[in-house]
């Protein structure tokens, strides 16, 4: 075949493609990201576990995308716009001629993978909620489930336009919906989903009397620096090509990551005295979750103003768990719940009509009909996700036990679920008489009680 | 002999060590440890939240000297660490039956 007859043959775009391969791979370098992010914010005892908890979700996320979350996803509505068909892509075998592409500008197999990590993000994010106290193996099936029966409906409602003969799912092509990167499928999926293992598993020992601290905030600095690297492809690949709208919605995004970070601090400066570095971190992730959905549909301006509102609302809502009770460890809740509503809402008051998304908010003459349209989708994937993941969270306890034993939990996971501690520093590390004797005892009181 | 241990604050440590090395104090062990005495910790906020926290971060220092040494020991520790607030620690003195030093075995106040 000679070139010309395949250029003829395939709409693909090689500039398009090129960034959507980048854009991918930065969307793979946030898994480790969040595992630094959270890794750095809990205890010691716990870090390796909270890092486990991401990787293995890119471990059981991705085979299962491959196989039929794709397909559940993106394949032809199944009926109401609510699923997509799980045989049309299983596999994902369908994808591998080049003629699949249809008259796509990207290869649909690269699509397939770019939306399968947006999918490892979703998962990993809930795992903050339960940091500390949860067996690994419940969590593995826990995401595994969701995968299937939380993330892949939702992400088919939001993210499947149709075209041609494809029908996609309703909040994107017949409630109309504005969601560009996932303020709903992503951030709201994940809170409410973390919001829901939180009441599932109850609260660590010591929540609201031990302040908890991270254990080493350098970790979060890093693991927030490479979130908001890995953000760019996240959301200005979310255009799907090298193009104008890429460039608007990299723009926002590094507006509204700044503005959220100074929002933020601000709070903390004003209420508490101190601007810490987990309240730096912790406000660009807020900005950056509010500019998800609405990175498309702001002009520069509008996305500082979405920035530090969401730095601002964000950091109050973090103390709502206190208020609540219930324990979401490192603010799954506060910021991508509260963060993505912000975010999602937003659209409707301050979207402008110059940009990509082509709509006016109420703020530049658009009415209510926009800010109707985001509160109806909010409301809808906030709802499904944390009455679902509920359900299986709740199904999982029952079935093999969801939280660890209270001595293991104080002893520190890392030992009793992976046999690891992340830090030895003792002169003695590594040698027979350096052990600190945990790990043994560890050992006797699982034997005792039967445990693996 | 006497065992002087002294549980300082830990911004006092250089002040209470050039004080020690003035009254020709040329040894000493020092640890970073945590407790607390009357002042019963204190209370910190974190993401807005309050609170009580029991330890409070100290620095503890032992030295051995000979007999008629430690009285101006206790004193030099005492005048370096104090800031008169709550919470500067405590001193106290305890006998030694006796001292080996392990490279030459000398013995007791040859070995101090």
């Amino acid at each position: 075949m000679s070139p010309l007859t395949t250029a003829a043959a395939s709409a693909l775009d090689t500039g398009d493609t090129a960034w959507l391969l980048a854009a991918s791979a930065l969307v793979l370098l946030m898994a480790p990201g969040l595992a630094l992010f959270y890794g750095g914010m809990v205890r010691s005892k716990s870090v390796l576990n909270m890092i486990m908890m991401s990787f293995g979700t890119l471990a059981a996320v991705a085979v299962l995308w491959a196989v039929v979350g794709y397909s559940l996803a993106f394949g032809d509505d199944l009926g109401l716009g609510l699923l997509g068909d799980p045989t049309q892509y299983f596999g994902l075998g369908q994808l591998l001629a080049e003629d699949s592409n249809g008259d796509s500008t990207v290869p649909l197999i690269l699509f397939a993978m770019f939306q399968g990590l947006f999918c490892v993000i979703t998962g990993a994010l809930v795992s903050g909620a339960i940091a500390d106290r949860a067996r690994f193996g419940a969590w593995i099936v826990f995401v595994s489930v969701w995968t299937l029966v939380v993330y892949a409906p939702i992400a088919h409602w939001i993210f499947d336009f149709s075209s041609g003969d494809h029908v996609g799912g309703w909040m994107a092509n017949d409630l109309g919906v504005i969601d560009f990167a996932g303020g709903t499928a992503v951030e709201i999926c994940s809170g409410a989903s973390g919001l829901a293992l939180a009441l599932v598993l109850g609260r660590r020992i010591g929540f609201g009397k031990d302040p908890m601290r991270p254990h080493n905030l350098t970790l979060v600095m890093l693991g927030a620096g490479l979130l908001w690297f890995g953000w760019f492809g996240f959301n200005a690949g979310s255009a799907l090509g090298a193009n104008h709208t890429a460039a608007v919605v990299f723009t926002t995004t590094l507006l509204a990551g700044a503005a959220g970070s100074a929002g933020w601090l601000l709070v903390e400066r004003l209420r508490d005295g101190h601007a810490t570095s987990l309240g730096a971190a912790s406000g660009l992730v807020s900005g950056l979750v509010a500019i998800t959905p609405s990175c498309g549909s702001l002009s520069p301006m509008g996305s500082l103003a979405m920035g530090v509102a969401a730095g601002i609302i964000c950091a109050l809502a973090v103390g709502l768990k206190y208020r609540f009770g219930y324990d979401d460890s490192l603010d799954v809740v506060g910021v991508h719940l509260v963060g993505g509503l912000v975010g999602t809402l937003g659209i409707g008051l301050i979207a402008t009509a110059a940009a990509p998304t082509g709509v006016d908010g109420l703020f530049y003459g658009g009415g209510l009909d926009q800010l109707g349209r985001q509160a109806l989708g909010a409301g809808a994937v906030l709802l499904y996700a944390f009455v679902v993941s509920g359900i299986i969270g709740l199904v999982v306890d029952r079935l093999m036990g969801f939280r660890i034993d209270e001595e293991h939990e104080i002893n520190g996971i890392d030992l009793v679920v992976h046999a690891e501690t992340a830090y030895d520093l003792h002169a003695t590390a590594g040698s027979r008489s350096g052990s600190t004797g945990l790990l043994q005892a560890t050992r006797e009181t699982n034997r005792e009680e039967g445990v693996r | 002999m006497k065992l002087v241990t002294a549980v300082i604050k830990p911004h006092k440590w250089e002040d209470t060590r050039a004080a020690l090395e003035a009254v020709g104090v040329t040894g000493m062990t020092v640890s970073e440890v945590s407790g607390y005495g009357r002042q019963k910790g204190h209370t910190e906020v974190y993401r807005g939240a309050e609170y009580d926290i029991a330890l409070v971060p100290k620095i503890r220092i032992e030295i051995v000297v000979d007999d008629g040494d430690s009285a101006a020991v206790v004193e030099a520790i005492c005048k370096a660490a104090q800031t008169g607030k709550i919470g500067d620690g405590k001193v106290w003195v305890a006998s030694v039956d006796s001292v080996v030093r392990v490279r030459t075995g000398d013995r007791d106040e040859a070995a101090i």
